[in-house]
């Protein structure tokens, strides 16, 4: 993992090409319980077979009750001066409360790592913007104007740590085991269309938002141009970016229910709407006209991590599973897992320390999200039909 | 447990334990199948692998008269280019199972996951419960070559999609923890049934209306006698290795998806030449 910066692809791996898909994991404990990161560790490893060692990350949920409501900002600098110059930044725009560096451990054969920092932030206030609106501005300007530096998470309570590396080197390398969490995400990628940087690696991180992803987005220009119309920019180089966007904008802003969104996001084919009864079709015909430049073509599988006010584990395929996605519930039913491998699941069995048990391993449908919410638990296990569990009124039906 | 399908052979066999989590720690597949042609070149033909988590290619390209008994869940492409073994998997078993397989048989006493049974060419995959997408895409039968895939429960969209032969039965059965087993409710198969099926046979157990669900190349028939008589020695041996009453088989009818045509997308490419 030896970079002279962290924004270009390094020779050594611009000829390695294996043919695979990238690995997601991610679990939710729905009392609010916290692990150390050791399991999601495990869980992501066991699919090494699906990473070329070009980008891993990790997302964890909960690893700062004590700052927990200020932003949380994770930041990569190439140098000093970079810093220097965002920290300036935001002491003009707003207070920093903590700013500290990610403690890392560098393995022996890198001589140069980034420079990690994070700084618990919060934004002038503002009477003519919300504070999570300056802090999406925020991002948008120190990743797009700013040299050197990146931001790759602004969560309040949450953290990302990602880098251009395996699975197991990237968590080490952050030491990931150290952090407890109610809800982690990881993801180990294989780059295939764009590639393999450091600000490239998922999870994609807006405010609350975090996004890993496996497939391609092949709307991706669609989609920005949308997502561009609204103040977003797209400035990492990769189709995932798009999706936490999406889902900012869906969820946080235009305050659509998740069921719903997903349905925006991937919807029914047509000749599967007109076989629905009639309300559902005037619904379903509506998300799909006026979301029609949101919608996601293209084979994906996501696990998305969403905290505005309730942390929420989201799930989601294309519409025709072009990539896997596996659920599981606890034995005791407070945690849920996503992963893309039944793999990860069977690796937490067969660990002869706390041997896991699974009540049911199930596989979701195509298109149809599972929404598991911190104290309420499973709310969609991915089997129901659209509309299925939710109140919906509509004129003119 | 499906050990009784091998009693009679059993003390024939020579047989050998690899445990393929040592000290709890997987191992990756081409180390775990590097031990499994050791067996072999040592002349064991019954080999059981315990612990089995996720790793892939198991039994990749493996030829003769060999048995696998994996206790875990075999990773993605379980049995690929295979020609002959038996592999028994007491289980789930992850995507792609049975991919390019010439002969053989591959028994999964749990759930499938996606495109079980690729291009398979021949040999038997045998699912107890569910499988999931695209599954059986483009097998294929030539002259004794004709594969057969069958599975206890449900699948879901693209079943069959350009089938080229070979024979697919799905019996829409739900299989319960405490072992019990009941009519599945869901609907047994998802949408674009058969698309581009151009020879071989879709056979499905349910009641319910298929047509909407059919895609483009496809056509639904009532299962003619002969077609039940051809399939029925393959459903007994289905319910003999899972434990399931055959008896409860007939209890809805079969309906058969066929193909209205040899060359469904011919026009689209060559019309003026065929």
């Amino acid at each position: 993992m030896y970079w002279k910066n962290y924004t270009i692809l390094p020779e050594q791996f611009r000829n390695e090409r294996v043919f695979d898909g990238c690995g997601i994991s991610g679990y939710i404990n729905i009392d609010g319980k916290r692990d150390y990161g050791t399991k999601v560790i495990d869980m992501l490893c066991i699919l090494h077979d699906r990473e070329n060692g070009l980008g891993a990350g990790f997302a964890g949920y909960g690893i700062y009750p004590d700052y927990k409501d200020y932003y949380a900002l994770h930041f990569l600098f190439d140098n000093d001066p970079s810093k220097e110059k965002v920290l300036k930044h935001l002491e003009e725009t707003g207070y920093i409360i903590q700013s500290e560096a990610i403690p890392t451990k560098t393995p022996s054969n890198v001589d140069h790592p980034p420079i990690t920092w994070r700084v618990f932030y919060e934004p002038k206030e503002a009477k003519s913007i919300s504070t999570d609106d300056q802090i999406v501005n925020l991002v948008m300007q120190v990743n797009e104007r700013f040299d050197g530096a990146f931001i790759m998470s602004s969560g309040k309570n949450m953290g990302v740590f990602k880098g251009n590396g395996w699975s197991h080197e990237i968590a080490n390398y952050y030491k990931i085991a150290d952090y407890k969490a109610y809800m982690w995400l990881a993801h180990s990628r294989f780059p295939t269309n764009t590639p393999g940087w450091w600000g490239g690696a998922h999870p994609f991180n807006l405010l609350g938002t975090s996004v890993v992803h496996n497939g391609e987005i092949t709307s991706y220009g669609t989609n920005m141009r949308y997502l561009e119309s609204f103040g977003y920019k797209c400035t990492l180089f990769t189709d995932t970016e798009v999706i936490a966007y999406l889902f900012d904008l869906l969820v946080r802003k235009h305050k659509m229910p998740i069921p719903i969104a997903s349905l925006a996001l991937a919807p029914p084919l047509f000749d599967e709407i007109y076989r629905m009864e009639k309300k559902h079709q005037i619904a379903l015909k509506n998300i799909r006209a006026t979301y029609r430049s949101a919608m996601l073509n293209g084979p994906f599988s996501v696990v998305v991590g969403y905290n505005d006010t309730i942390p929420t584990m989201i799930g989601l395929s294309d519409r025709k599973k072009l990539r896997p996605l596996v659920a599981a519930i606890s034995e005791d039913e407070n945690t849920i897992y996503l992963s893309s491998e039944e793999a990860s699941f069977k690796r937490l069995m067969i660990d002869d320390i706390s041997s896991y048990k699974f009540r049911e391993i199930w596989h979701p449908k195509s298109g149809t999200a599972i929404i598991a919410r911190l104290g309420d638990g499973l709310l969609r296990n991915g089997l129901e039909k659209p509309f299925e569990k939710l109140k919906l009124s509509v004129i003119g039906a | 447990m499906i050990e009784n399908l091998v009693l009679s052979e059993l003390e024939k066999r020579k047989a050998i334990e690899i445990d393929a989590a040592p000290d709890g720690i997987p191992l990756i597949y081409q180390d775990l199948n590097e031990s499994i042609h050791e067996a072999i070149r040592e002349g064991y033909d019954r080999i059981v692998l315990n612990n089995v988590c996720g790793q892939r290619f198991i039994a990749a390209s493996l030829q003769g008269d060999l048995e696998l008994i994996i206790n875990g869940l075999p990773g993605n492409d379980l049995g690929i280019f295979m020609d002959g073994p038996k592999i028994i998997v007491n289980g789930n078993c992850e995507d792609h199972a049975g991919n390019t397989m010439n002969d053989g048989a591959i028994m999964v006493d749990g759930d499938g996951g996606d495109v079980i049974g690729l291009s398979a060419r021949g040999g038997k995959i045998y699912v107890k419960a569910d499988v999931g997408y695209r599954v059986g895409i483009h097998i294929k039968e030539y002259e004794n070559k004709y594969p057969v895939l069958i599975f206890g429960g449900i699948a879901r969209d693209f079943l069959g999609e350009y089938m080229a032969g070979g024979l697919i039965i799905a019996l829409g059965l739900k299989f319960l923890p405490d072992g019990s087993i009941i009519e599945n409710e869901q609907s047994i198969c998802g949408g674009e049934l058969g698309t581009g099926i151009h020879r071989g046979k879709i056979i499905l157990r349910t009641e319910e209306d298929l047509e909407p669900k059919l895609g483009v190349g496809a056509k639904l028939f009532e299962i003619a006698p002969n077609t039940r008589k051809e399939i029925e020695p393959f459903l007994r041996e289905f319910c003999e290795i899972f434990n399931i009453p055959y008896e409860m088989i007939g209890k809805k009818p079969f309906k058969v998806i066929k193909p209205i045509s040899k060359r469904p997308f011919g026009g689209n490419y060559c019309g003026q030449i065929v």
